[in-house]
């Protein structure tokens, strides 16, 4: 697997660490069609979270139950909800409920799963075979089911749906990053730099993470997609973020009730997870097809 | 191949017994007393003590642990706090709804990805390949608590060609339920398909089947198709267990009387004991499922067995 900023070459020829990202590969990236829409309706996305408060037309929370059900207009562009609250003013709020449950999923599982990965693949013996063990039993009990189970014990909430996805989202990135590390282990650089004395934080850190990073990135752009579908499948299920915090997944909750009567109720929530997950999906199949050449060549 | 079998048995112990461990742990999770909290506010103090004794909390951890894999030994999963029936009762009535679901939406997977997956891998690069993979990262992207209620508007309220809920009009109450996750497990086949048939295309058995004057299309059917099939009957295979996951929202959206609607129900109640028996019960066939599975790869790809 070639360092995002290996340029092609192994990472026994270049220093590890001090990679940087080649023209040549950006500009590969950039003609990447999948990397460059998953790229911009991300951007988007993340602009339309942090902006919410200028973009949203009205008070996501305002009431005007008189209004309760109305078809989109040009006041209300998406309609308005049961209890008369603008549609768009919430979605656009809602975007912020999901980047923040999706970052912070993918931050606590990927910090908790590398380190974890790591010391599993470099020490080895009995660290990796309760380490790899624990994963085993994650991987083996549906990752949904798990979560749902631990949001029915602890009761729903913003924090708690994180907590839960999270418990189940270091596993990846753990198997993912031990196989990384027993192969890059091996390596000269890092036996040399054993030899010069260096300590195992620092050959870790400094040596071997840089050089196995590159599928860890992919893996939390994927990640990211998955947390925030699964968010919103919890507060679908009436187990994630709760009223009156707009979520998509429990937009979409209540606009079921009312299908055939305000069709816009369930159809908008839901594309703007569906345009969520996609930008993503496609920003990280982008990153698979750009960044290993093997997978472009097999499917030319 | 029994000895294959037999390896994989021992390998599933240590992880049976983590579920196990994992399904028992749930109630002690719950923050605070337990059964304070499953009681709800304002319960009186004899009531709580109640449902400490029902559930043995009372009695030390390790107890409890040694009771709770005895009487999942005799096949007592409890008894639910809601009805007072036992709750494995309850879950024998609505596993067959789940399994049948699932069955339904890998007919569907099946139905779409095969031909969709192999016209994408032959014709590479052209439109209409194109058209698939754009079809499978929609797909995969098209959350099933969205699909659902787009096809309920469509085929069940716009026009009433199949009824918007329940099982109670045969295999027409199945279509839409099966639509619905059939279609992420269809976009996730399609590319498996592609990229596997894509693969075999490109091997030099094919090139010389097809200079020793074989038709391209039986080299693909006669040769190259029954490699390409190993990894993507795995997937198969391990995507079952995950579609009765996946039946957990699509039964939400239809009212399905399966195991996932049953479970949700029973959160919404706080009928902790039918919560953790349906949850051991999802997760053991998953785990059944994946072993089987496996299983099924060694058969079909000799040199699993060898690794």
């Amino acid at each position: 697997m070639p360092g995002i900023g290996a340029g092609g070459s192994g990472p026994t020829s270049d220093p590890p660490g001090s990679d940087t990202f080649s023209k040549r590969e950006m500009k590969r990236l950039l003609q990447n069609f999948a990397f460059t829409s998953g790229a911009l309706l991300t951007v988007a996305l993340i602009f339309v979270a942090l902006a919410a408060p200028l973009l949203a037309p009205f008070d996501p929370d305002a009431q005007d139950t008189s209004r309760r059900l109305e078809a989109p207009s040009t006041q209300h562009l998406l309609g308005l909800d049961d209890l008369g609250r603008d549609v768009l003013s919430r979605i656009v709020f809602g975007a912020r409920v999901s980047l923040r449950v999706g970052f912070s999923v993918v931050v606590i599982g990927s910090l908790i799963g590398v380190a974890l990965g790591a010391m599993a693949g470099y020490f080895g013996g009995a660290w990796d075979v309760t380490i790899m063990r624990i994963c085993d039993i994650l991987l083996a009990f549906p990752g949904i089911l798990l979560a749902i189970a631990l949001v029915a014990v602890l009761g729903p909430s913003l924090n708690n749906v994180i907590l839960a996805l999270a418990a189940i989202n270091w596993v990846g990135y753990a198997r993912l990053v031990r196989g990384q590390v027993l192969k890059v282990r091996e390596m000269e650089y890092v036996t040399a730099a054993k030899a010069l004395g260096a300590r195992s934080p620092r050959v870790i850190t400094r040596h071997v993470l840089p050089n196995v990073i590159n599928p860890v990135i992919v893996m939390a752009t994927l990640g990211l997609a998955g947390a925030i579908l699964a968010e919103a499948a919890l507060s679908f299920l009436g187990l994630g973020v709760q009223p009156p915090t707009p979520s998509w997944g429990a937009m979409l909750t209540s606009g079921r009730q009312y299908l055939g009567i305000a069709n816009h109720l369930a159809i908008f929530p839901g594309a703007a997870i569906m345009l969520a997950v996609m930008g993503l999906n496609f920003l990280g199949d982008g990153l698979i097809d750009a960044l290993d050449p093997k997978y472009r060549k097999r499917m030319e | 191949m029994t000895q294959y079998i037999f390896r994989r048995l021992l390998q599933m112990i240590p992880i049976t017994l983590g579920i196990l461990t994992l399904v028992f742990s749930l109630i002690h999770l719950i923050p605070g007393d337990p059964a304070m909290q499953i009681a709800g506010e304002g319960a009186r103090p004899e009531d709580v003590q109640a449902i400490r004794k029902a559930l043995g909390l009372d009695e030390p951890l390790l107890t409890q642990y040694v009771h709770f894999l005895t009487r999942l030994a005799h096949g007592d999963l409890g008894r639910s706090f809601r009805t007072g029936s036992s709750v494995s009762a309850e879950i024998f009535t609505r596993y067959p709804a789940t399994i049948e679901l699932a069955f339904g939406a890998m007919f569907v997977a099946i139905l779409v990805a095969f031909p969709l997956g192999m016209i994408s891998a032959i014709y590479r690069n052209s439109w209409i390949d194109n058209v698939a993979r754009f079809f499978a990262l929609v797909g995969v992207s098209m959350p099933s608590f969205w699909f659902g209620p787009l096809l309920i508007i469509a085929f069940a309220i716009n026009h009433t060609w199949f009824p918007v809920s329940g099982r109670d009009e045969g295999l027409r109450s199945l279509v839409l339920p099966s639509l619905t996750m059939g279609l992420a497990l269809a976009a996730i086949l399609t590319r498996m398909i592609r990229v596997s048939v894509a693969e075999e295309l490109n091997q030099l058995y094919v090139t010389t089947a097809i200079a020793k004057g074989v038709t391209r299309v039986k080299a693909i059917f006669r040769h190259a198709l029954k490699n390409a099939m190993i990894p993507v009957i795995t997937v198969l295979a391990l995507q079952f267990g995950s579609l009765l996951t996946g039946a957990i929202i699509t039964e939400q959206i239809f009212s399905w009387p399966g195991l996932g609607r049953l479970l949700i129900q029973s959160i919404t109640t706080r009928d902790y004991p039918q919560v953790q028996a349906s949850i051991l019960v999802i997760a053991l066939t998953y785990i059944l499922v994946n072993f089987i599975s496996d299983l099924l790869y060694a058969v079909v790809d000799p040199r699993i067995k060898l690794e």
